[in-house]
């Protein structure tokens, strides 16, 4: 038993020529809620496809459970899947399904189960994230929220290990929010899971997660327990906490200069 | 001048790269089809959503096209005298010709396209990275199930575009405007062939509905995952099947001519 469901090591990757990850470490412990913050386009995203086995790092390590992801064939690859979950930033529900289908689906596709035991599980997972009377609809008729929610007991179908979520919060209302907030951290903690969230959401997370990591530019520019994040001085996650405009992270994206785009560079 | 030569080749290696990577794909589906024999109800499900949904247009195209055919096989055959032989003009045009090809024409239009835009919303919503995300293979799980789906449909629309067809043109030649019922289906059934006329009609909509069906899954699979890519990739499988059934048209009709 690794102590470490997830140990990334000096991971670097890069659509095409361009680099996306420069050298990231990050660890996430057992049972833990990991958040990972960061401006839009900063590679929270991709850093979860890398995870998933979607795309192959350039460089560096990524053991999950122990297992070293780079170079895993499509076997070892789908078999590590199994025991992941990932909840995508709209859910990504199959919209051709109902909420039941959609929850049973992973049952359905990697186990023999006869049909009243998967039932019954789909009931179980859709109680604990409080739509078990939603079982009938179709995605198109849930809210943002909701659909989230179902999305979250598809992932947890088959007891995965390890969830993935992106952007969880993003979209929501207040009371949404804080609903799936506890959510995570509930099931972290009842199922024994261990989770790592990606978010903008400052507040809520600081409130529910173990521990922080801050992603600038491809790497990891400060991390803490959300004790230290509050306390800490840094600019960029001073800027990042109190929500202000220009800092490190600048508001206007990399241009020539103000004056020469408006022709008056010779007055 | 360079400019236009250098956009024009390029073009040419985008297209045919394209083709290569389309191949591929069909290649990747046929291996990955053993999920359609372990589990018949995920093709049933997609011969219905392709074939049993594309009967109403199929019915009715093929009656008025009969009914055309009958009046202008009439108006010709009649100048010359032989107007009993308007069943088997009527019947020779429907399923050597018109019967796979306009039926195909339909397919494409109403299935394929949806079948494009479903598949490309699919990947938009992400749902088919869901899918991978959780050890399900899409190639085996979304696209085999719809190809084999709307192979297995698109011989039978033909030959219900055929049957109609043939019905319509019975309507107004004998019906309507009184040509002999006997003469009509006797020279008929004398005159088709079983294997030069029928079976070369069913091995026409088998190669029409593979051709259309890859193009319709290749073009949902690889939109960009957008709502602009999605739409221009389900007008893309519109024409390009649409061309792709004339050309191969030619093709096997070139291979099936007897010259007699
Ligand atoms: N499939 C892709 N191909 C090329 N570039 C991509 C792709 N996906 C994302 N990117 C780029 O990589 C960067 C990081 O994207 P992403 O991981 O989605 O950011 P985040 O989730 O943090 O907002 C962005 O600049 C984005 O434009
Ligand atoms: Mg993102």
């Amino acid at each position: 038993m690794h102590d470490n469901l997830v140990e990334i090591r000096g991971l670097h990757f890069g659509y095409g020529a361009r680099p996306v990850l420069k050298g990231i470490d990050l660890t996430a412990r057992r049972g833990q809620v990991i958040a990972i913050m960061g401006n839009s386009g900063c590679g929270k995203t991709t850093l979860f496809r890398v995870i998933g086995g979607v795309v192959h790092p350039t460089q560096g390590s990524v053991l999950v459970d122990g297992t070293e992801m780079v170079g895993l064939d499509q076997d070892g690859l789908y078999s590590l899947r199994r025991r992941m979950g990932m909840l995508f930033q709209f859910g990504a529900l199959f919209t051709d399904m109902s909420v039941f289908d959609n929850v049973a689906f992973q049952l359905r596709e990697h186990t023999d189960l006869p049909e009243s035991m998967i039932r019954d599980l789909v009931l179980m997972k859709l109680n604990a994230v409080g739509l078990r009377g939603a079982q009938d609809l179709m995605p198109s008729e849930l809210s943002g929220g909701m659909a989230r929610r179902v999305a979250l007991a598809r992932a947890i179908a088959l007891d995965p290990m390890l969830i993935l979520y992106d952007e969880p919060f993003a979209g929501l209302d207040p009371i949404s929010l804080g609903v799936t907030g506890n959510l995570i951290r509930r099931l972290t903690d009842t199922l024994g899971l261990t989770s790592i969230v990606v978010t903008h959401d400052v507040q809520e997370s600081l409130k529910m997660v173990d521990y922080v990591y801050f992603i600038s530019e491809g790497m990891v520019v400060a991390q803490g327990t959300p004790a230290e994040i509050k306390a800490s001085d840094l600019p960029y996650v001073h800027q990042f906490v109190h929500g202000e405009e220009d800092g490190p992270v600048p508001f206007q994206y990399p241009a020539e200069s103000y004056a020469a785009d408006l022709g008056l560079s010779h007055a | 001048m360079l400019d236009a030569v250098r956009s024009v080749g390029r073009r040419t290696i985008d297209g045919i790269w394209r083709m290569g990577v389309a191949v591929r794909f069909f290649g990747l589906t046929l291996v990955h089809s053993g999920i359609c024999l372990r589990r018949p109800q995920l093709v049933m499900r997609e011969i219905f959503s392709a074939g049993v949904l594309s009967l109403i247009i199929i019915v009715v195209s093929g009656l008025f096209v009969g009914m055309v055919l009958g009046l202008q096989g009439y108006e010709t055959l009649q100048t010359y005298g032989s107007e009993e032989a308007l069943g088997v003009l009527v019947a020779l045009s429907l399923v050597r010709e018109l019967g796979p090809v306009v039926a195909a024409l339909l397919f494409a239009s109403r299935a394929g396209s949806a079948i494009t835009a479903e598949i490309g919303l699919m990947k938009a919503t992400e749902q088919i990275a869901a899918m991978e995300m959780m050890a399900v293979d899409p190639i085996a799980r979304v696209v085999a199930p719809r190809f084999w789906g709307a192979v297995i449909s698109m011989p039978l629309l033909a030959a219900m575009f055929s049957a109609m067809g043939i019905f319509g043109g019975y309507l107004v030649g004998v019906v309507l405007i009184g040509v002999d019922d006997g003469s009509f289906w006797s020279q008929m059934q004398a005159a088709v062939d079983f294997r030069q006329d029928i079976l070369n009609g069913v091995i026409k909509s088998v190669v029409f509905g593979v051709a259309v069906t890859v193009i319709a899954l290749f073009e949902g699979y690889d939109a960009p995952p957008t709502a602009e890519g999605v739409s221009r990739a389900t007008t893309r499988t519109v024409v390009t099947s649409s061309l792709a059934i004339l050309a191969l048209d030619f093709v096997l009709t070139a291979f099936m001519f007897r010259g007699v």
